[in-house]
Protein backbone atom coordinates (compact mmCIF):
# COMPACT_ATOMS: atom_id res chain seq x y z
CA UNK A 1 0.00 0.00 0.00
CA UNK A 2 3.09 2.27 0.25
CA UNK A 3 3.04 4.91 -2.15
CA UNK A 4 -0.71 4.86 -2.64
CA UNK A 5 -2.57 8.16 -1.63
CA UNK A 6 -5.72 6.44 -0.71
CA UNK A 7 -5.47 3.47 1.77
CA UNK A 8 -7.08 0.14 0.06
CA UNK A 9 -10.32 -0.98 2.05
CA UNK A 10 -9.33 -4.58 0.71
CA UNK A 11 -6.32 -6.66 -0.76
CA UNK A 12 -5.64 -10.25 -1.72
CA UNK A 13 -2.66 -12.23 -3.57
CA UNK A 14 -3.04 -15.52 -5.29
CA UNK A 15 -0.63 -18.13 -6.64
CA UNK A 16 -1.80 -20.93 -8.80
CA UNK A 17 -0.47 -22.96 -11.75
CA UNK A 18 -1.06 -22.18 -15.15
CA UNK A 19 -3.14 -25.20 -15.77
CA UNK A 20 -6.55 -24.47 -18.25
CA UNK A 21 -8.66 -25.56 -15.29
CA UNK A 22 -7.57 -23.00 -13.29
CA UNK A 23 -8.86 -20.40 -15.91
CA UNK A 24 -12.53 -20.45 -14.27
CA UNK A 25 -10.98 -20.80 -10.75
CA UNK A 26 -9.29 -17.31 -10.80
CA UNK A 27 -12.29 -15.35 -12.66
CA UNK A 28 -14.25 -16.69 -9.71
CA UNK A 29 -12.36 -15.88 -6.89
CA UNK A 30 -12.00 -12.10 -8.12
CA UNK A 31 -15.78 -12.27 -8.78
CA UNK A 32 -16.45 -12.97 -5.11
CA UNK A 33 -13.51 -10.25 -4.21
CA UNK A 34 -15.51 -7.52 -6.38
CA UNK A 35 -18.30 -8.72 -4.58
CA UNK A 36 -17.65 -7.28 -1.87
CA UNK A 37 -18.15 -3.43 -3.28
CA UNK A 38 -21.48 -4.74 -4.45
CA UNK A 39 -20.86 -4.12 -8.20
CA UNK A 40 -23.70 -4.59 -10.68
CA UNK A 41 -23.55 -7.85 -12.68
CA UNK A 42 -22.91 -5.94 -15.62
CA UNK A 43 -19.73 -5.02 -13.83
CA UNK A 44 -19.29 -8.40 -12.24
CA UNK A 45 -19.22 -9.90 -16.13
CA UNK A 46 -17.16 -7.51 -17.43
CA UNK A 47 -14.31 -8.03 -14.56
CA UNK A 48 -14.45 -12.14 -14.74
CA UNK A 49 -14.20 -11.15 -18.55
CA UNK A 50 -11.09 -9.62 -18.60
CA UNK A 51 -9.74 -11.81 -15.88
CA UNK A 52 -10.26 -14.84 -18.44
CA UNK A 53 -8.48 -13.20 -20.72
CA UNK A 54 -5.31 -12.00 -18.66
CA UNK A 55 -4.88 -15.36 -17.07
CA UNK A 56 -5.49 -17.08 -20.92
CA UNK A 57 -2.58 -15.03 -21.94
CA UNK A 58 -0.37 -15.79 -18.98
CA UNK A 59 -0.81 -19.67 -19.89
CA UNK A 60 -0.62 -19.77 -23.93
CA UNK A 61 1.31 -17.19 -24.20
CA UNK A 62 3.45 -16.33 -21.01
CA UNK A 63 4.38 -19.94 -20.73
CA UNK A 64 3.33 -21.59 -23.49
CA UNK A 65 1.20 -24.38 -22.09
CA UNK A 66 4.03 -25.05 -19.59
CA UNK A 67 3.32 -25.22 -16.01
CA UNK A 68 4.26 -21.40 -14.06
CA UNK A 69 2.95 -19.77 -11.40
CA UNK A 70 0.43 -16.68 -12.21
CA UNK A 71 0.00 -14.33 -9.27
CA UNK A 72 -3.13 -12.44 -9.21
CA UNK A 73 -3.30 -9.28 -6.83
CA UNK A 74 -6.13 -7.10 -6.48
CA UNK A 75 -7.12 -4.15 -4.32
CA UNK A 76 -10.61 -2.47 -3.71
CA UNK A 77 -11.24 1.08 -3.26
CA UNK A 78 -14.71 2.77 -2.47
CA UNK A 79 -15.01 3.52 -5.92
CA UNK A 80 -12.82 0.93 -8.01
CA UNK A 81 -11.09 -2.45 -7.88
CA UNK A 82 -7.70 -3.13 -9.26
CA UNK A 83 -6.58 -6.06 -10.46
CA UNK A 84 -3.07 -7.34 -12.13
CA UNK A 85 -1.82 -10.67 -13.41
CA UNK A 86 1.72 -11.68 -13.45
CA UNK A 87 3.63 -14.59 -15.09
CA UNK A 88 7.14 -15.14 -15.46
CA UNK A 89 7.02 -16.59 -18.94
CA UNK A 90 8.79 -15.45 -21.99
CA UNK A 91 7.16 -12.10 -22.26
CA UNK A 92 6.22 -9.56 -24.75
CA UNK A 93 8.02 -9.04 -27.94
CA UNK A 94 6.43 -6.19 -29.53
CA UNK A 95 2.93 -4.77 -26.77
CA UNK A 96 1.73 -2.76 -29.47
CA UNK A 97 1.11 -5.15 -31.56
CA UNK A 98 0.08 -7.18 -28.90
CA UNK A 99 -3.40 -4.57 -28.25
CA UNK A 100 -3.65 -4.64 -32.05
CA UNK A 101 -7.70 -6.54 -32.42
CA UNK A 102 -7.21 -9.28 -34.51
CA UNK A 103 -3.57 -9.51 -34.25
CA UNK A 104 -2.12 -12.93 -32.60
CA UNK A 105 1.06 -14.72 -32.42
CA UNK A 106 -0.46 -17.97 -32.29
CA UNK A 107 -3.60 -18.19 -35.70
CA UNK A 108 -2.57 -21.84 -35.70
CA UNK A 109 -4.06 -22.66 -31.95
CA UNK A 110 -8.03 -20.70 -33.05
CA UNK A 111 -6.81 -17.50 -30.82
CA UNK A 112 -8.72 -14.56 -31.81
CA UNK A 113 -6.32 -11.71 -31.48
CA UNK A 114 -9.37 -10.24 -29.24
CA UNK A 115 -7.78 -10.90 -25.23
CA UNK A 116 -6.78 -7.41 -25.04
CA UNK A 117 -8.83 -5.79 -26.93
CA UNK A 118 -12.02 -6.80 -24.06
CA UNK A 119 -9.50 -6.68 -21.53
CA UNK A 120 -9.08 -2.44 -22.71
CA UNK A 121 -13.24 -2.35 -23.60
CA UNK A 122 -14.56 -3.87 -20.57
CA UNK A 123 -12.63 -2.25 -18.04
CA UNK A 124 -11.11 1.73 -17.47
CA UNK A 125 -8.05 1.17 -17.58
CA UNK A 126 -5.18 -1.28 -18.87
CA UNK A 127 -0.99 -1.12 -18.09
CA UNK A 128 1.03 -3.52 -19.87
CA UNK A 129 4.38 -4.40 -18.60
CA UNK A 130 6.49 -6.82 -20.08
CA UNK A 131 10.24 -8.16 -20.50
CA UNK A 132 11.15 -10.72 -23.49
CA UNK A 133 12.13 -13.59 -21.42
CA UNK A 134 11.24 -12.51 -17.88
CA UNK A 135 7.57 -12.17 -17.71
CA UNK A 136 4.34 -9.97 -18.35
CA UNK A 137 2.16 -7.67 -15.51
CA UNK A 138 -0.67 -6.51 -16.71
CA UNK A 139 -2.93 -3.77 -14.76
CA UNK A 140 -6.29 -3.30 -15.15
CA UNK A 141 -8.76 -0.94 -13.34
CA UNK A 142 -12.54 -0.97 -12.88
CA UNK A 143 -14.61 1.90 -11.63
CA UNK A 144 -17.36 0.78 -9.51
CA UNK A 145 -18.87 4.66 -8.66
CA UNK A 146 -19.03 4.96 -4.81
CA UNK A 147 -20.67 1.34 -2.72
CA UNK A 148 -22.00 3.52 -0.02
CA UNK A 149 -24.05 5.10 -2.90
CA UNK A 150 -24.89 2.29 -4.86
CA UNK A 151 -25.72 0.62 -1.32
CA UNK A 152 -28.26 3.75 -0.12
CA UNK A 153 -29.98 4.00 -3.24
CA UNK B 1 -18.74 -31.18 -21.19
CA UNK B 2 -19.16 -28.35 -22.25
CA UNK B 3 -22.48 -29.09 -24.77
CA UNK B 4 -24.70 -31.74 -26.01
CA UNK B 5 -24.71 -32.44 -29.83
CA UNK B 6 -27.58 -33.31 -31.76
CA UNK B 7 -27.14 -34.20 -35.64
CA UNK B 8 -30.50 -33.55 -38.04
CA UNK B 9 -29.11 -34.10 -42.03
CA UNK B 10 -26.24 -32.11 -42.30
CA UNK B 11 -27.03 -29.72 -39.72
CA UNK B 12 -25.17 -30.32 -36.09
CA UNK B 13 -27.19 -28.42 -33.25
CA UNK B 14 -24.81 -28.07 -30.20
CA UNK B 15 -26.25 -26.76 -26.73
CA UNK B 16 -23.42 -25.25 -25.26
CA UNK B 17 -23.38 -25.17 -21.82
CA UNK B 18 -21.58 -23.23 -18.79
CA UNK B 19 -18.69 -20.95 -19.43
CA UNK B 20 -17.01 -21.25 -22.28
CA UNK B 21 -13.27 -20.20 -21.80
CA UNK B 22 -10.15 -21.45 -23.18
CA UNK B 23 -10.27 -24.75 -21.12
CA UNK B 24 -13.64 -26.13 -22.27
CA UNK B 25 -13.59 -24.52 -25.85
CA UNK B 26 -10.45 -26.59 -26.51
CA UNK B 27 -12.54 -29.48 -25.54
CA UNK B 28 -15.67 -28.87 -27.30
CA UNK B 29 -13.35 -27.56 -30.70
CA UNK B 30 -12.54 -31.57 -30.58
CA UNK B 31 -15.48 -32.82 -30.03
CA UNK B 32 -17.24 -30.58 -32.80
CA UNK B 33 -14.39 -31.82 -35.19
CA UNK B 34 -15.10 -35.44 -34.77
CA UNK B 35 -18.72 -34.83 -35.89
CA UNK B 36 -18.23 -32.73 -38.64
CA UNK B 37 -15.84 -35.62 -40.23
CA UNK B 38 -17.95 -38.31 -39.24
CA UNK B 39 -21.64 -37.05 -39.92
CA UNK B 40 -20.47 -34.71 -42.92
CA UNK B 41 -21.45 -32.13 -41.55
CA UNK B 42 -22.54 -28.82 -43.29
CA UNK B 43 -24.03 -26.18 -41.16
CA UNK B 44 -23.55 -25.77 -37.21
CA UNK B 45 -25.70 -23.84 -34.91
CA UNK B 46 -25.11 -23.20 -31.11
CA UNK B 47 -27.62 -22.53 -29.12
CA UNK B 48 -26.30 -20.05 -26.17
CA UNK B 49 -29.74 -20.32 -23.68
CA UNK B 50 -27.37 -22.42 -20.93
CA UNK B 51 -23.93 -20.76 -21.30
CA UNK B 52 -23.34 -17.41 -18.43
CA UNK B 53 -20.11 -17.04 -19.52
CA UNK B 54 -17.88 -16.71 -22.56
CA UNK B 55 -14.28 -15.40 -23.65
CA UNK B 56 -12.12 -14.87 -26.90
CA UNK B 57 -11.36 -18.51 -26.72
CA UNK B 58 -14.91 -18.86 -27.34
CA UNK B 59 -14.82 -16.55 -30.36
CA UNK B 60 -11.42 -18.68 -31.89
CA UNK B 61 -13.48 -21.80 -31.30
CA UNK B 62 -16.48 -19.87 -33.03
CA UNK B 63 -14.17 -18.59 -36.03
CA UNK B 64 -11.99 -22.10 -36.61
CA UNK B 65 -15.56 -23.66 -36.90
CA UNK B 66 -16.68 -21.09 -39.16
CA UNK B 67 -13.23 -21.34 -41.88
CA UNK B 68 -13.51 -25.11 -41.45
CA UNK B 69 -17.24 -25.14 -43.05
CA UNK B 70 -17.14 -22.68 -45.13
CA UNK B 71 -14.84 -24.35 -47.67
CA UNK B 72 -18.18 -26.67 -48.40
CA UNK B 73 -20.22 -23.90 -48.71
CA UNK B 74 -21.53 -24.41 -44.92
CA UNK B 75 -22.56 -21.42 -42.40
CA UNK B 76 -22.82 -21.05 -38.70
CA UNK B 77 -26.28 -19.79 -36.43
CA UNK B 78 -26.86 -19.12 -32.98
CA UNK B 79 -30.06 -18.63 -30.85
CA UNK B 80 -30.76 -16.90 -27.99
CA UNK B 81 -27.08 -15.53 -26.55
CA UNK B 82 -27.20 -13.86 -23.27
CA UNK B 83 -26.01 -10.28 -22.54
CA UNK B 84 -22.52 -11.43 -21.52
CA UNK B 85 -21.82 -13.65 -24.77
CA UNK B 86 -23.57 -10.86 -27.16
CA UNK B 87 -21.39 -8.31 -25.90
CA UNK B 88 -18.27 -10.43 -26.81
CA UNK B 89 -20.05 -11.37 -29.86
CA UNK B 90 -20.41 -7.77 -30.81
CA UNK B 91 -16.77 -6.49 -30.02
CA UNK B 92 -14.91 -9.22 -31.79
CA UNK B 93 -17.68 -8.78 -34.88
CA UNK B 94 -18.73 -12.14 -34.79
CA UNK B 95 -21.97 -11.23 -35.60
CA UNK B 96 -20.07 -10.51 -39.27
CA UNK B 97 -19.83 -14.45 -40.05
CA UNK B 98 -22.81 -16.16 -38.10
CA UNK B 99 -26.10 -15.94 -38.42
CA UNK B 100 -27.97 -15.01 -35.68
CA UNK B 101 -31.76 -16.10 -35.53
CA UNK B 102 -34.28 -16.26 -33.05
CA UNK B 103 -35.10 -19.35 -32.40
CA UNK B 104 -34.54 -22.51 -33.92
CA UNK B 105 -37.20 -23.08 -36.19
CA UNK B 106 -36.02 -19.88 -38.01
CA UNK B 107 -32.34 -20.89 -37.74
CA UNK B 108 -33.22 -24.80 -39.78
CA UNK B 109 -35.19 -23.07 -42.18
CA UNK B 110 -32.58 -20.05 -42.93
CA UNK B 111 -29.43 -21.61 -42.72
Amino acid sequence: MRGDFVTALNEMQLDFLSKSQNESFARVVVAAFASQLDPTLDELADIKTAVSEAVTNCIIHGYENTVGVIRIKSKLYTDKIIISVQDWGKGIEDIQKARQPLWTSKPELERSGMGFTIMEDFMDKLEIESTPGEGTIITMVKNLGDSSERNNS
Amino acid sequence: MGGIMKVKDDMLKINLRGEIDHHIASIIKDEIDRYIEKHKIKNILFDFKDVSFMDSSGVGMIIGRYKKLQKAGGKIGVIYLTPQVKKIFEISGLLNIVNCFSDEREAIEKL
